[in-house]
């Protein structure tokens, strides 16, 4: 084993180019992955930022929040259900901003929320009206505090007291408002879609120690089959376009994989050919098929991880690099660590395909080489 | 050589004291026969050979008579097809390919003709290579090193690599590759085939006198005439048989 060690340390160059593009193969997966993160966090901040235990849709919204609506009295009924503790109203309006220093045809597509329970991701709704909440990617933009943003076809003022992180929705920035600024501007700018007091898009259900599961189940009853409840992973599943993103993303994914262990399988390949006379001393020698194999595993091993650290430094400096709101991009430890995974196990497979060949090698070779 | 060198070789020797009955190698009735495309190809034909526990001898025949043959079973690289193989005491005919690689590491030493230095690791690296391979006393292995480096005056050559040492001094490694375990036997494979003449009888002399010392029995594998002059005992083999 410290055989492998020696080799890698002394020949360095001979694994030069397997490393090389073991590394490009983790920046690649890196960057997919966090790419895919920051996506899908663009698309689910909000409903993340609520925390919590359900979301209450109508039930003929098919899950959506722009079609739904949630009259009074639905909202009295589940606040009735027991093991509910707290019920929010929520509603949201797509429009687009036009933002101080901007041309008038330089329009940022913003989502303006109207809520009333605050969470970790969100303070207390804005009680002056008119004033809202920011998303920070807005700052891209060139918004600062103080600034009023004005939405919709009306222009409506909204001004902005301060920002909040991680909140957007369906990959736009967003504005969080009380909700009657939400209601305004909401028939202000489209008419066709007024809604009347009271009148939510989506209910904010806060359950603590229920089952979540089950209580839907009840909520769903209590109303008489009206409302579609729903837990929060399965609200952010039901987003449109998160799960297709998703499958996409993570089928490139498997691709890169797949390549990265076709790299190892033919580099280690390439590389146990080159020692076959090697083995075959050695294995004249005395050393057994397993601590040969095992010296070329720990080689893949060490050359991946030493690919991984590359990559990783990498997706962070791009992470550290990149302002914030202008390119979709998360580079969190959980997906580091499992592109570094999902490499470790490739190089591993890889070198599976050199075991036969290092099983053959025939100590006899060695000897009797002039003849 | 200092006294105590000298003093130290003969302790090794008379260390070896106990073993010094039990001959070296038994060969009895030893057939090795391969399939080739359909036919048989008898490379060692009856071949019975003892060796005594220090005894050199020199294997002698030209080329496809089947020397390499009988020094891979005799040192426990290839099973024969038929017979008796008994190395050391240990009998090792009907060994399976996992025992061999441990048998190997054990208890036989081997000097190729092409040397075969790993070309990555030092002069004393390469002594170390099986107890790196068996990971048995570290300490033991690396004075036992040290010692045979300074008595084939390899010592300030240690820390070079192959690439770095001369034709002969390649050799002289190898020969302590193939003492490092202690063997009960050591093949060489054509070892002056690469020297000239002085080097060459200089290499006989070095590996008469270190097998001596040790009182190791060893098999000199060859076509030089030089050789058999030094050897104890010379062996004919012609067509895969044995003539005294």
């Amino acid at each position: 084993m410290s055989l492998a060690l020696k080799e890698l340390r002394r020949r360095p160059g001979r694994f030069g180019v397997a490393t090389v593009i073991l590394t490009l193969i983790a920046i690649l997966l890196m960057f997919l992955g966090g790419l895919l993160d920051g996506l899908t966090a663009g698309n689910t901040g909000a409903i993340r930022a609520q925390q919590a235990d359900l979301i209450v849709y109508s039930a003929t919204s098919q899950d959506s929040l722009v079609r739904s609506r949630i009259e009074p009295q639905q909202e009295k009924r589940v606040a009735a259900v027991e093991g509910v503790s707290e019920v929010g109203e929520l509603g949201s309006v797509q429009l687009g901003g036009r933002i101080e220093g901007k041309g008038p045809r330089d329009l940022v597509p913003v989502v303006l929320f109207g809520y009333e329970a605050a969470s970790q991701g969100l303070p207390e709704p804005p009680t002056e009206p008119g004033e809202a909440w920011a998303d920070d990617t807005l700052q891209a933009e060139g918004v600062k505090q103080g600034d009023v943003i004005r939405v919709g076809p009306t222009r409506s003022p909204v001004k902005v007291t301060g920002f909040v992180s991680d909140t957007r929705y369906a990959g736009q920035s967003t504005l969080w408002a009380s909700l009657e600024t939400w209601r305004r501007v909401q028939n202000e700018n489209r008419p066709d879609a007024r809604v009347a007091p009271g009148v939510s898009q989506a209910l904010v259900v806060q359950a603590p120690g229920a089952n979540a599961a089950e209580l839907a189940t009840r909520i769903d009853e209590a109303t008489g089959g009206g409302t579609s409840s729903l837990t929060e992973s399965e609200a952010i599943n039901a987003l449109p376009g998160v799960a297709a993103q998703q499958s996409v993303f993570n089928q490139i994914i498997g691709l890169t994989v797949l390549i990265a262990i076709i790299v190892v399988a033919l580099f280690f390949a390439l590389i146990t050919v080159e020692r076959i006379g090697l083995y075959g001393v050695l294995k004249a020698l005395g050393a057994g098929s397993g601590t040969l194999f095992a010296g070329v595993l720990l080689q893949a091993v060490i050359v991946t991880v030493i690919a991984c650290a590359v990559g990783a430094v990498a997706a962070l400096a791009l992470d550290a690099v990149i302002p914030v709101g202008s390119i979709p991009f998360v580079a969190s430890g959980a997906r580091l660590l499992g592109s570094t995974v999902f490499l470790l196990v490739a190089a591993l497979v890889g070198c599976a395909f050199s075991l036969r060949r290092v099983l053959k090698v025939d100590p006899a070779q060695a000897i009797g080489g002039g003849q | 050589m200092s006294e105590t060198q000298t003093e130290e070789r003969h302790r090794d020797s008379t260390g070896a004291g106990d073993s010094d009955s039990t001959p070296a190698l038994e060969m009895e009735g030893v057939r090795k026969v391969y399939e080739v495309a359909d036919e048989e190809v008898v490379a060692l034909d009856h071949a019975d050979l003892t060796l005594a526990s220090d005894e050199i001898v020199a294997l002698v025949g030209p080329s496809g008579s089947g020397k390499t043959t009988l020094c891979s079973i005799a040192g426990g690289i290839l099973s024969p097809t038929e017979g008796k193989v008994v190395v050391g005491g240990k009998d090792i005919s009907g060994y399976s390919a996992k025992q061999l690689t441990r048998f190997r590491r054990e208890s036989v030493g081997f000097v190729f003709q092409t040397v075969n230095l790993i070309p990555f690791l030092t002069a004393r690296e390469n002594l170390l290579v099986v107890d790196e391979i068996s990971s048995r006393d570290r300490k033991r292995a690396n004075q036992r090193a040290d010692q045979l480096l300074e008595e084939l005056g390899l010592a300030d050559r240690a820390r070079n690599l192959p690439s770095q040492l001369s034709g002969g001094q390649k050799q002289r490694v190898a020969i302590g590759r193939s003492l490092m375990n202690e063997p009960a036997l050591v093949l060489f494979d054509e070892p002056t085939s690469a020297l000239d003449t002085k080097l060459g009888d200089q290499m006989v002399e070095l590996i008469r006198d270190e097998m001596k010392s040790r009182g190791t029995a060893a098999i000199i594998v060859t076509h030089d005439e030089r050789i058999t002059g030094y050897a104890d005992r010379t062996v004919h083999i012609t067509d895969g048989r044995l003539e005294a």
